[in-house]
């Protein structure tokens, strides 16, 4: 009962452990990270039914009762993030395969993968607020160390930007931490839900409640703190651009979720009013900043801030429809992102080069790679009838159903304009004639992408696809988790018992 | 007690925010270490300070006798310190191999990353440079 919430977080670090022991031994390594990765997926499939069928799972870790063990807590939300982390994960390993070289496997590549997703993991299903920030150092560390694995100067760069910002960002949240441990005497989800509620002091509560959402929202990106984001996604190998992509800042988002539906709540007019605010903000900056690049990577980097805004617009709302709208858009947004940042990875393999002004033919010669290219941009910019469409719909009709018109047009005018960006890129790199047919250079300094590359990638278009033609079931989960964040006391009950 | 305690994390924090803010890599450890540790003192003073009483179970006792001292921040903060030195290490040699890849510690002057937008291929300039030296930097 009680393995079915520890295996998602313990099962990567015991893979951690059997690919360092591997370390000089890239093919070996290359197995145990896919062998791993698909045993994580097996165990976080189960956890979710299980999650599914039963409702919320709890375990407390050492027997020691809620509020003063260590909580492990899946709800709906949870456990969506936990599948979506080990599909991405799969993901990724597999096209490491190719995309990783011997020398970045010898520096322990796949033992850092793997640290990584035990720790997003962990993120995800801990129901207690120092955990989560131990869950993000660990989180922090892994992702340090993908980031300047290939030891390039630009890697270097901007590793220490990434490194500096996000370290602060901690910092700032557990000081946060100890300022709601004064005032309230409790560390535990659930448990700080009830005892805020004691809090005579709203006013310092409400300057906590700022001391966290700066803290999460460095790491989700979000306006006006997001600048480390595009100085460094752009640096390391695509297989590490598509799993940081695709997970970083959403736990960061899933962070915001979870303590700005279940601890902070008590003025939500003035907290997630100033989340709309910075949604909004957000959306736009990313999606215009995204304009003036002409680098494939940056590009996306740039998508992931104005994206982040769409999932904090779904939390700033609060309305069940506008939650359920964010975890419709996390789920997708994190398959799509990262396919997109591993699809780059293969035209970078094909043409040699990252930027948009030497890449292009691509459609003519690898019309697979075109296809698939365009399935995920386009839901990406939210084209009926892909998995964008249906993420952005909700949010647009969230907001005007709350009366937030300005954030309902937001929503569809930043879609317009990443459909600019998208079709830039779908002009630059696929459509224009290759600028290396011009000068009779022979296309291709890197050579074709092999099975390795395109069966993940191939895999999570086909997901995308699935998402947008029958998006019944996933909306339904959506929704779930959007009746449990809106009812706190689910969840309570859950971790506290009858209490 | 905690007034003064209080004071004097403001003034740390004050000091470790303006050397982060300095754009020199090395002062911004030193900010580092500064900030952490006012984190922790914040931890600690929030816990609140009970002074001279261990929490400690008499023998024949289920519980501690009266008011004791908060053990949970002091293990808090533990935790935080053995994480903020497994940070600072990584900090320390990340720093010290970004100092010897770009030939400095001025934030202002990198700009390996961000420079390419300018002139495309200049970034891949720096690529092809910084692959011809990471075989010599991987087998050591």
């Amino acid at each position: 009962m009680s393995q079915v919430l520890v295996l998602p977080v313990v099962l990567p670090f015991a893979v951690a452990a059997a690919a360092l022991w591997y370390r000089d031994r890239p093919l070996e390594q290359n197995r145990i990270g896919m062998a791993g990765s698909l045993a994580h997926l097996a165990v976080c499939t189960v956890l979710f039914v299980r999650v599914a069928r039963d409702g919320i799972q709890t375990v407390q870790v050492g027997g020691w009762e809620a509020p003063f063990g260590i909580t492990l807590a899946a709800d709906h939300l949870s456990a969506v993030m936990v599948m979506v982390t080990a599909v991405l994960g799969l993901a990724v390993s597999i096209y490491s395969r190719s995309d990783i070289d011997p020398v970045l496997l010898r520096s322990g590549y796949h033992p850092l993968l793997h640290i990584l997703l035990g720790g997003v993991c962990g993120a995800f299903l801990t129901g207690d607020l120092f955990n989560l920030y131990v869950w993000f150092e660990v989180m922090l560390l892994a992702s340090f160390g993908l980031l300047v694995v290939g030891r390039e100067k630009r890697q270097f760069d901007g590793g220490v930007k990434y490194v500096m910002i996000n370290l602060f960002a901690t910092l700032l949240f557990i000081t946060g931490v100890g300022l709601l441990y004064g005032m309230t005497g409790t560390l535990n989800l659930a448990d700080l839900h009830l005892a805020v509620q004691h809090v005579d002091n709203r006013a310092l509560l409400g300057a906590v409640a700022a001391v966290f959402m700066t803290a999460f929202g460095i790491k989700a990106g979000l306006f006006p703190l997001f600048f480390w984001l595009p100085a460094s996604y752009h640096t390391p190998p695509a297989a590490v651009s598509a799993i940081l992509a695709g997970l970083l800042t959403k736990v960061g988002v899933y962070a915001l979720i979870r303590l700005f539906s279940l601890v902070f709540i008590f003025d939500v007019a003035y907290t997630h009013g100033l989340l709309l605010i910075a949604a909004v903000a957000t959306m736009f900056t990313g999606v215009l900043g995204a304009a003036g690049y002409y680098e494939f990577r940056r590009i996306l980097s740039v998508h992931i801030v104005s994206q982040v805004g769409y999932m904090v617009l779904g939390l700033a709302l609060f309305t069940p429809l506008a939650l359920a709208g964010a975890v419709f858009f996390l789920l997708h947004n994190m398959i799509v992102k990262s396919n997109l940042f591993l699809i780059s990875g293969i035209s970078a393999r094909i043409s040699g080069t990252f930027e948009l002004k030497r890449l292009g033919g691509l459609y003519h010669s690898h019309r697979f790679v075109a296809l698939l290219f365009f399935v995920s941009a386009f839901s990406l910019a939210g084209f009926p009838p892909l998995s964008g469409f249906w993420a952005k719909l909700i949010l647009i009709r969230a907001g005007l159903e709350a009366g937030a018109y300005i954030a309902a047009a937001a929503a569809v005018i930043v879609g317009l304009l990443t459909t600019y960006s998208m079709t830039k890129i779908w002009g630059q790199a696929f459509w224009k004639p290759s600028p290396g047919a011009d000068s009779g250079d022979s296309m291709g300094e890197g050579g074709q992408p092999d099975m390795w590359m395109l069966l993940p990638v191939s895999g999570l278009a086909c997901l995308t696809l699935v998402i947008g033609l029958v998006p019944g079931p996933f909306l339904e989960v959506a929704e779930r988790a959007a009746h449990e964040l809106s009812h706190p006391d689910i969840y309570v009950q859950a971790v506290l018992g009858g209490k | 007690m905690e007034t003064a305690l209080a004071f004097l994390i403001g003034i740390v924090a004050a000091a470790s925010v303006y050397l982060m803010l300095s754009g020199n890599l090395i002062r911004f450890i030193f900010g580092l270490v500064l900030a952490t540790n006012a984190v922790n003192l914040l931890i600690f003073v929030s816990g609140r300070l009970t002074p001279t009483r261990p929490p400690l179970i008499p023998e024949n006792a289920e519980a501690p006798l009266g008011p004791v001292a908060n053990a949970l921040p002091q293990a808090l903060i533990l935790t935080a310190i053995v994480i903020g030195f497994a940070l600072l290490s990584f900090v320390f040699i990340l720093f010290y191999r970004t100092y010897q890849a770009l030939g400095t510690v001025d934030t202002e002057s990198m700009r390996v990353a961000e420079s390419e937008e300018h002139e495309p291929g200049a970034g891949e300039e720096g690529d092809e440079n910084a692959e011809g030296t990471s075989p010599r930097e991987g087998a050591e």
